[in-house]
């Protein structure tokens, strides 16, 4: 028996495209940003757990879970991570497209949280978002930002540095409660939440699979959207609010030295100024 | 989906990771204030419990790419060596993971136990990585040739033995089936050889390796049209983790090579596998002989017209020297890559070895040579691919790549001094592995023979 729409669940995975976390980024010659020409650019780490998590809920609750959206924002470029989070087993991507020059001027996440809002919008058209999975920070800026603000525009619940995602009822169903474990400074903290609510995932929700090769060849064949800031009317509420002045690089480490005794440590700090 | 890097594995690459990147990572950027700027350091120790933000809590896994070469198009229409399709380069990242994540930890102890661990083949089956070419609605991915002989590449990197495991099932045992065998069998078979199944391709036997054609194993048509095969096959790739055979008998020996047939063969029908060889290189991929003793194989079950199997074996043999190819190209950039970042590590005489011009000189030299490898190889994929006559091509390839290999995995070894000759640093095993790209799917001496055929014909010269 096909459950009918009420018992069914969209779920909407925002992902970032950012420099591989291998890489040894360097600062631009502008000094500026960081230089991104010719580096190798990835799915942000924290993303790839969500997309992962989401096809782990299709994979638990079959029909219960309608569709796996995933969508970024970002130079034409990034219809890569898109492919790659449908390689994994989204079903369908949405691109909003921003010129490549903003990629250096990066758009905040206030910005991106009030371009996630509308696409939210725009996506309930076709169908409702229920659930909203994210990493909880992209590696690039460490912002950890994007997921909380969404929330605070959608007026939504928020459960951040998920390590563990359950319902409660067999299914996830509208308006169905769920229960997230939390990764904090003190240790682990539950909370109960019902649909819709946003999630942000930490490293230890899961471990990403690999797409498998006919996985990659059916990616090809799922639809993508495309949105431009006008057409989601953001032209100028997404605009960068701060400026970056400069970017540099950290002092390069100097070597220790070694000390006798307590007395010498002691006057060694003395002299540093450090007590 | 089984196959996941423990955890702890993950967790120690990330602080490995950061600690090297954190140091450029943790840019301060002035004029965004109220940032954590102390977000990203680590403490060296790994510990199991990261904190919650910063990069060292960055899983060591990020796994789609941009390419940078995939910007490039040639105003002029006809692209280099170097432009791969989106699937294409998707499949190298996902191979390259795949054989650095699961291969690797496990290399050194198949090669020491001389054994496949099961792992490994399960984890390529799950990857899809065993149907590459293989129709979709069979079960396959339904890739290029090149996409398979990215897989090649890509294994052979990390360990030559899982790569010929790979290359024999997908350029031999699979492609035989799709060009030739009826749709019945292919049907029977592929799927299951998509999903479980390994295959083997028996031709050589004791008395017949490059003098292929003289084997001796026999095949009698019977009555109501099955067959019954008797005799011995030897130096088979894959036979004893293998459930499907092709083999090749000689049905008329009056007929000379007209009389050879080729066969699907299940091995419930009887096939019985003898003894496993001890070797010096892919140690971990099997090599046995295989007996025949009056087994009966169903009439369907011929692959192709009778008497037209020399035909088979020549034509797929052609694909699988690209494929040898590719294994030799992806063992010699293992095996320097591996060598070269140990080198520019070690220090004599106050500075690291890749600092001495003469070791600066080698390393250019084996790098163009892989390089030149690699066009060879790839340029014999792609005049497949386009439908041109590709043979000298392939052997060129074939014969290069295993010349390269050795010579690659040879220096490797030296530049990385004693260490070089450690079984435990893993860069000797290259040059053990390299010594058969010369031998099997045709010497190095056919390959030869077979480019001046070639030669002959195409200037006239007889």
């Amino acid at each position: 028996m096909r459950p009918s729409l009420v018992n069914q669940i969209r779920v909407l995975v925002p992902i970032k495209r950012t420099i591989d976390y291998a890489v040894k980024v360097r600062p631009a010659k502008d000094g500026k940003s960081i230089e991104t020409a010719g580096v190798k650019m990835s799915m942000n780490p924290f993303d790839e757990i969500a997309v992962e998590e989401a096809v782990r809920l299709r994979e638990k609750y079959k029909e219960a879970i309608t569709k796996i959206t995933v969508v970024s924002v970002g130079p034409p470029k990034s219809a890569d991570v898109i492919r790659t989070a449908l390689a994994m087993g989204a079903d369908d991507g949405i691109i909003v497209e921003v010129p490549e020059k903003t990629f250096a001027d990066p758009l905040e996440p206030l910005g991106i949280s009030k371009i996630l809002q509308e696409v939210v919008k725009k996506a309930a058209e076709e169908e409702e978002v229920d659930l909203i999975i994210m990493g909880k920070q992209a590696i690039d800026d460490d912002a950890s930002q994007t997921g909380q603000m969404l929330a605070g525009l959608l007026n939504w619940p928020q459960a951040t540095y998920a390590s563990k995602l359950e319902f409660l009822d067999d299914k996830p169903t509208k308006g169905s409660v769920a229960q997230v474990t939390r990764e904090i400074d003190g240790g682990l903290g539950i909370v109960k939440t019902k649909l819709p609510f946003i999630l942000t995932t930490d490293l230890r929700l899961n471990e990403p699979r690999y797409a498998s090769l006919p996985n990659i060849m059916k990616a090809k064949k799922k639809p993508m959207k495309k949105y431009t800031l006008k057409d989601l009317g953001l032209e100028e509420g997404a605009k960068p609010r701060l400026e970056t002045l400069k970017v540099e690089e950290p002092p390069k480490r100097q070597g220790g030295a070694k000390v006798a005794d307590v007395d010498e440590l002691i006057s060694k700090l003395q002299e540093a100024g450090r007590i | 989906m089984s196959l996941r890097a423990p955890a702890t594995r993950l967790l120690q690459r990330s602080v490995a990771t950061s600690a090297l990147g954190n140091a450029s990572r943790s840019l301060s950027t002035v004029a965004a204030r109220g940032r954590d700027a102390t977000s990203s350091s680590p403490s060296s120790s790994a510990p199991l419990r990261f904190s919650r933000s910063g990069p060292s809590s960055a899983p060591a896994r990020a796994f789609s790419t941009t390419s940078p070469a995939r910007d490039f198009e040639s105003p002029f229409g006809v692209n280099s060596l170097a432009k791969f399709t989106e699937e294409e380069e998707m499949l190298k990242e996902a191979v390259r993971k795949f054989a650095n994540d699961v291969v690797k930890p496990r290399v050194e102890a198949m090669d020491e136990a001389e054994k496949m661990d099961p792992e490994v083949i399960k984890g390529l089956f799950e990857q899809g990585l065993m149907a590459i070419e293989t129709d979709a609605e069979l079960g396959g991915a339904g890739c290029s040739f090149t996409a398979a002989i990215i897989v090649i590449e890509e294994l052979a990197k990390v360990d030559p033995s899982v790569s010929v495991l790979c290359d024999v099932h997908n350029t031999l045992v699979n492609t035989v089936l799709r060009k030739y065998a009826s749709k019945h069998i292919q049907e029977k078979y592929l799927p299951k050889l998509a999903s479980d199944t390994l295959g083997s391709f028996c031709l050589s036997e004791p008395s017949s390796g490059s003098d292929a054609f003289a084997m001796k194993t026999s095949c009698k048509k019977q009555a109501d049209g099955s067959w019954i095969l008797n005799g011995t096959k030897m130096w088979i790739t894959n036979s004893a983790e293998a459930e499907f055979f092709i083999v090749f008998a000689q049905g008329d020996p009056s007929k000379g090579y007209k009389g050879i047939s080729a066969f699907a063969v299940e091995k419930s029908m009887g096939v019985e596998i003898a003894k496993k060889e001890k070797k010096l290189g892919i140690r971990a991929s099997s090599t046995c002989t295989l007996n025949f003793d009056e087994i009966k194989v169903p009439a369907e079950n011929l692959i192709g017209e009778e008497g037209k199997g020399y035909k088979i074996a020549i034509e797929i043999l052609n694909e699988g020297r690209v494929g040898i190819g590719a294994q030799m190209l992806g063992l010699a950039q293992g095996a320097v890559e591996k060598s070269i970042r140990y080198a520019a590590e070690r220090k004599q005489f106050g500075k690291a070895i890749t600092q001495f011009q003469g070791m600066q000189f080698q390393i250019a030299q084996v790098l163009m040579e892989i390089e030149a490898a690699r066009v060879l190889v790839y340029n014999a994929a792609r005049l497949k691919e386009e439908g041109r006559p590709f043979t000298k091509e392939a052997a060129f390839a074939k014969l290069y790549a295993s010349q390269v290999a050795q010579k690659a995995s040879g220096s490797a070894i030296e530049w990385a001094g004693g260490q070089g000759f450690t079984r435990e640093t893993g860069i000797e095993k290259y040059w053990r592995d390299s010594k058969i790209g010369a031998i099997y799917e045709g010497t190095s001496n056919i390959m030869l023979e077979t480019i001046f055929k070639l030669v002959e014909r195409e200037m006239q010269l007889k």
